[in-house]
């Protein structure tokens, strides 16, 4: 297990920068993972951690050595890739064993950590098929088999799931996690969706073009998210954001009447308001708002309600599952100033 | 036809579907013989000279030029063991020769230009895109123009009555057609399996030796191939460098037979001749299925 430590760590393609002066620590023993849309610059950042890209500037440690001249192989960890990457060529067995027998390890050790790898993985039985001859969910299992019998200090993951069928990544999802539980080693995980981030990190580092737009746990960053951006990448379905005015402590509403700013919060002029659909009241409440229904979405648990308001907005209103709505019905809903989350006119979070 | 007496309301949409087909698999029958007849022309013609050559070794030379017909009046078994001894130095020199530069050819080619393939394909060295370019250039150069270049270093390094250059060239990745193809193969693997490999401690050369060339099987069998096919019937580059009968390959002994003198040993000459192409059939037989077995492996993901 290690600690990862990167400062200032920057990366650019010819005078392209992609990654702007990174600051992060991991913590020995953390499920991290790297959070972003698609161009974040996450899959890089994994790639300088693991050694496969250069960094241009600032330094990366993991342990107590700095790593930013040490070749991926002398770096001590793992990494599984989206494509799986198993040798084609090779069987499963051969797969496992490759890069312990690069590092001359005897052959009983070998044997004896492919056997282990193959038992955790429960894929024993396939150890001496090809690559070829096994499913997306068996070729993802051996591609973390060869990444565990390293016994790395750091298991790096980049967007292992995203080949796999939904059914299978839940499956996997849950598969990973409680590896993580009985390994207890240091993983970073990079994906761009965001349920396999809230549900699998111990922390989650929020990228945007190159940047830290956040690092916290899943908690702090649902429920104190630190600027918009994070506000709405995190949770699902996205959370409501309407433009609003602060004036002596109170919020004007664009369009829709005015809240009471909770005391702890400062704001003036021009802010925006954000609240998830499930903050969202439906009934009368400390500011209330008329509208219309445009869509209803059944999810069996819980019913999803767009409802076009009065400003133009449309509000997306978490409803339990068995309430009865239809599209065209009116309905009143009510936000509370204590649910809200309150951002400047930068975008960052305020109080 | 009689489909003029049935209205259509007689017939029953099945039948006219079954009709149909009937008339569609008879025209498709006819297609099918016509392009197996045109097919079998074709090849018959493009196998002619073979078979003509394989009769013309079993006929006595009279008959060569003058009978028409392919089939011989007798077998003249013969021409094989007398065309085998018929020159001063015995084939089995001119085949242990071929031999030699031909397989020592083979294996310089593929190892040598499959290392400047994946240097091209997977290194980064400072000015790549020149060198490339200057690879590629050499490809329109035809080889009649560096030949007599090439006799002169040659002739000065005092290589010439060797087989030293027809060889040593080979080791240093001299026919760029060879790395272009496996270059163009190398970038279809995924690059990811080369970065596993170099976190499962593979050094650039083990990624090669470990990961690519395995995979590559296919374009070493092609480059092996053409290589072989080549340098075996290469006729110039020995004729150029060889100049003692004893380092003759077959077929610079073949052309021996053709004396200035007039008398040529037709016969002999023709049955050495379908001697010397059993090599290249033996070796295309054994290699292409590592072409075929190398597509049947290019399931990467």
């Amino acid at each position: 297990m290690a600690a990862v430590t990167l400062s200032e760590v920057r990366k650019s393609y010819g005078q392209v920068p992609i990654i702007h002066g990174i600051d992060l620590a991991v913590n020995s023993g953390e499920f991290l993972v790297l959070v972003g849309p698609s161009g974040c610059g996450k899959s890089t950042l994994l790639r300088m951690i693991a050694g496969l890209e250069e960094i241009t500037d600032g330094t990366i440690a993991i342990g107590d050595r700095i790593v930013n001249d040490l070749p991926a192989s002398q770096r001590n960890l793992s990494m599984v890739f989206q494509s799986y990457a198993l040798y084609p060529h090779m069987s499963v067995r051969k797969n496992l064993a490759f890069g312990l027998v690069n590092l001359r390890m005897p052959r009983e050790e070998i044997d004896r950590r492919v056997a282990e790898a193959a038992r955790i993985l429960r894929i024993e039985e396939l150890l001496e098929r090809k690559p070829r001859q096994l499913s997306g969910g068996q070729k993802q299992r051996v591609a973390i088999g060869r990444a565990i019998v390293r016994e790395p200090q750091l298991f790096l993951f980049d967007e292992p799931l995203s080949n796999l069928d939904a059914e299978l990544r839940v499956q996997m999802r849950v598969e990973l996690a409680s590896l993580y539980n009985r390994l207890g080693t240091t993983m970073i995980y990079v994906t761009h969706d965001q349920v396999e981030a809230m549900t699998m990190a111990t922390r989650i580092v929020v990228l945007n073009k190159g940047r830290i737009e956040q690092v916290g746990t899943p908690y702090e960053l649902y429920n104190a998210p630190a600027n918009l951006f994070v506000a709405t990448f995190i949770g699902s379905p996205k959370m409501n954001v309407l433009a609003a005015t602060a004036a002596g402590g109170k919020v004007d509403v664009a369009g829709l009447g005015t809240l009471p700013l909770p005391s702890e919060k400062q704001a003036e002029g021009k802010i925006s308001i954000g609240v998830r659909p499930e903050q969202v009241t439906i009934g009368a409440g400390e500011l209330t708002i008329e509208g219309t229904i445009t869509l209803v979405e059944y999810l069996g648990s819980e019913v999803f309600l767009y409802v076009r308001v009065a400003s133009g907005d449309t509000l997306l209103v978490q409803a339990p599952g068995q309430s009865q709505y239809k599209i065209h019905d009116p309905i009143t809903l009510g936000i509370d100033s204590k649910e809200a989350h309150y951002f400047n006119g930068e975008g960052l979070r305020v109080g | 036809m009689t489909e003029a007496t049935i209205t259509p309301a007689m017939l029953s949409t099945a039948e006219v579907a079954r009709a149909y087909r009937e008339a569609k698999a008879k025209r498709a029958k006819k297609a099918a013989l016509l392009k197996h007849v045109f097919l079998i022309i074709t090849s018959l013609i493009m196998i002619y000279p073979l078979l003509w050559m394989l009769a013309s070794s079993l006929k006595p030379d009279n008959q060569i030029f003058g009978d028409l017909g392919l089939w011989p009046r007798e077998f003249q078994w013969q021409n094989y063991w007398a065309g085998w001894n018929a020159l001063p130095v015995s084939f089995t020199t001119f085949f242990w020769n071929s031999t030699v530069v031909t397989v020592l050819s083979v294996i310089g080619n593929v190892i040598s230009c499959s290392f400047a393939a994946y240097a091209f394909a997977r290194l980064e060295f400072s000015g790549k895109t020149i060198w490339f370019a200057l690879m590629m250039m050499t490809l329109m150069i035809p080889y009649h123009v560096v030949l007599i270049p090439q006799y002169l270093l040659f002739l000065n390094l005092g290589w010439v009555d060797t087989y030293l250059p027809l060889i040593v060239p080979r080791f240093l990745a001299g026919d760029a057609f060879f790395i272009f193809l496996m270059i163009q193969f190398f970038r279809q693997l995924p690059r990811e399996l080369d970065e596993a490999a170099m976190i499962d401690g593979c050094s650039p050369f083990k990624i090669y030796w470990a990961i690519i060339m395995p995979l590559s099987l296919p374009a070493m069998a092609t480059a092996a191939i053409f290589s072989f096919i080549w340098t075996w019937e290469d006729f110039l580059g020995p004729l150029v460098y060889l100049n003692d009968m004893e380092d003759y390959t077959v077929p610079l002994a073949l052309r021996s037979f053709i004396s200035s003198d007039g008398v040529s040993q037709y016969g002999p000459m023709f049955a050495m001749s379908i001697l010397s192409i059993l090599p290249i059939i033996l070796f295309f037989v054994i290699f292409q299925r590592l072409i075929i077995r190398g597509i049947a492996m290019s399931g990467l993901k």
